[in-house]
């Protein structure tokens, strides 16, 4: 719109805040992570020094960061699944004209706006041995007591579970507001042609919620690995880093083992996955675009 | 007409008990926040309702100072987010600047970068900047967000040119267009971003966690989870009172506001 030599002043005098900020916080920092993490961390005895790649070896050999990893893919595969199927579910039953519609969307929505700290409080309590509700039904019908969040076979499993509690509503907005945007006359043309509703929902409705597939998948993998917040009061990482999650590790690292370095090497590594996932976003999108 | 009761009902069965199987965890807490300790796993519909474990609660720990934080926290975010967001995301809607492209897409790395996951390098600079342990450091690595800039920016851009070149016919100077103009015809955005900043950062706790070390600091999320650690010995019924008092806020909101939140929520992922 402006093209003269004052208003280039202005545009970037607009943009200085947020650029001063953003670059303090994310473009500054991330890029002295990448220097960190070729230097050793420093101690009053030695001094840090460059030492390449050491870092990076150090933790392709680390066994805690490769389960870390391992535990963050299942994560990612085990919470998306089920939270988008069930966000599907969701959206159909709160789109389709059932009494008490409004409440029924409201149970669905409310554990996405919790904190994950409350989450975790309430949650603990269902897994607790003996005394949790969990135990109690299982013991009534008959089952043994269960350490559910001791158990390296189980505790994943559990954090999984509480993700897609907390996860599935918010999904559901999305694929909610790509219902009401079906056109109706296909309904209307469907019922004509006698389609059942399950070969209505097959043929025309999953297809068309495909792109907003793809985009809670690609939104809901990105979270799974910055969302952490659980472990803390529920698992710590243990029993034996069974639930331990990269992002947790960091933190452990810097901040409990305080080796500044390693977790900076290890934040490298994070910020690779999210960029090649934010990538293939990109391009899928393009994608798509294109075909349209 | 009973082909289509049977339909009618069996959706309308399976989508309740989903929504009670949904909400469950939540009434148990509830359940358990509510009545005496001893009540907390053997349910008894004629339990004596009480609010001691509240009180117990708001004594055991300094939850009126977590809650003054918290608010501190998300208001500074949300008014310096308003704020540095509009600025720059009317010169990328308005101006045709140098570089404006490589810009905007150097600010949307935000997108995927966020704080938490720089908290090592963000704490060193916090040492630096000498803002470890203040409410300001909390706030501060959010202030600018890409998220904002790039909701609003889509925002201005629908807005009419001729609007703006009224206002400066009238005589208004940038920051009277800004008010008068783009930030009144943007106000759906604006809720819209504001509901997700405040639900976002009532609930963050990473960033909190590593940044603060004191009462007059810490946000209720971190509060809470200190106040539940299984170390400080609290019973059950007590957590679960903290628990809620800690989200009824939010909690409240969204079930008076419950349209505003959820199309918000919408509205601002889909963008």
């Amino acid at each position: 719109m402006f093209k003269n030599n004052l208003s280039q002043v202005y545009a970037w005098l607009l943009i200085t805040p947020a650029l001063i900020l953003m670059g303090l916080f994310t473009h500054i920092p991330s890029f002295t992570t990448l220097i960190s993490s070729f230097f050793s961390t420093g101690t009053k005895k030695f001094p840090s020094k460059f030492i390449g790649f050491e870092n990076y070896e150090l933790a392709l050999d680390d066994p805690i960061f490769l389960e870390a990893v391992l535990n963050n893919l299942w994560y990612a595969v085990a919470t998306i699944i089920p939270s988008v199927f069930l966000a599907i579910l969701m959206a159909l039953f709160v789109d389709s004209k059932i009494k008490g519609r409004v409440l029924v969307r409201m149970a669905y929505f409310t554990p996405t706006i919790l904190p994950m700290i409350a989450v975790s409080n309430i949650w603990l309590f269902f897994y607790t041995p003996e005394i949790g509700l969990i135990d109690q039904i299982a013991i009534n019908l008959g089952f043994g007591s269960q350490n559910w969040l001791g158990d390296k076979e189980t505790v994943l499993n559990c954090l999984i579970l509480i993700t897609i509690w907390k996860e599935a509503g918010f999904f559901m907005i999305f694929y909610l507001a790509a219902l009401q945007n079906i056109p109706p006359e296909l309904k209307e043309a469907a019922k004509i042609e006698g389609a059942s509703k399950y070969y209505f929902f097959r043929r025309i409705t999953f297809p068309l919620l495909m792109p907003i597939t793809l985009f809670v998948v690609i939104n809901a993998t990105l979270n799974s690995f910055k969302l952490v917040d659980h472990l803390f009061i529920l698992t710590k990482g243990g029993p034996d880093n069974a639930s331990n999650l990269i992002l947790y590790y960091i933190y452990e690292s810097a901040f409990s083992f305080l080796d500044s370095s390693y977790a900076a090497t290890l934040t490298v590594i994070l910020l690779l996955i999210l960029a090649i996932v934010s990538i293939v976003q990109f391009v899928l999108f393009d994608k798509r675009i294109h075909y349209r | 007409m009973k082909k289509y009761f049977k339909n009618f009902s069996i959706e309308l069965f399976s989508a309740w008990i989903l929504a009670l199987f949904w909400i469950s965890p939540l009434l148990y807490a509830f359940w358990a926040a509510f009545h005496p300790n001893e009540y907390a796993i053997h349910f008894n519909v004629l339990a004596p309702l009480t609010l001691e474990n509240f009180i117990e609660a708001w004594e055991q720990a300094p939850f009126a100072r977590y809650f003054f934080n918290t608010f501190l926290i998300v208001s500074s975010i949300l008014i310096a987010q308003f704020i540095v967001c509009t600025l720059a995301a009317y010169a990328f809607a308005r101006y045709n600047f140098y570089g404006s492209n490589i810009l905007f897409a150097i600010i949307l790395i935000q997108l995927m970068i966020v704080p938490e996951v720089l908290i090592v390098e963000n704490y060193k600079i916090m040492t630096n900047l000498n803002l470890v342990d203040t409410i300001f450091g909390v706030g501060l690595p959010y202030m600018a967000s890409a998220f904002g800039i790039f909701l609003l920016r889509q925002t201005f851009k629908t807005i009419p040119k001729e609007l703006e070149e009224a206002a400066r016919v009238e005589g208004c100077k940038l920051f009277g267009i800004l008010l008068k103009v783009y930030v009144p015809l943007a106000k759906p955005t604006y809720l819209a971003y504001g509901l997700v900043s405040v639900s976002y950062h009532w609930n963050n706790f990473l960033w909190p966690l590593v940044i603060t070390n004191s009462v007059d600091t810490r946000p209720l999320t971190v509060g809470l989870a200190i106040f539940g650690a299984p170390e400080s010995g609290v019973n059950w019924s007590i957590i679960s009172a903290a628990t809620l008092l800690s989200i009824s806020p939010l909690l409240l909101g969204f079930i008076l506001f419950q349209k505003q939140f959820i199309q918000s929520f919408m509205y601002a992922g889909i963008k």
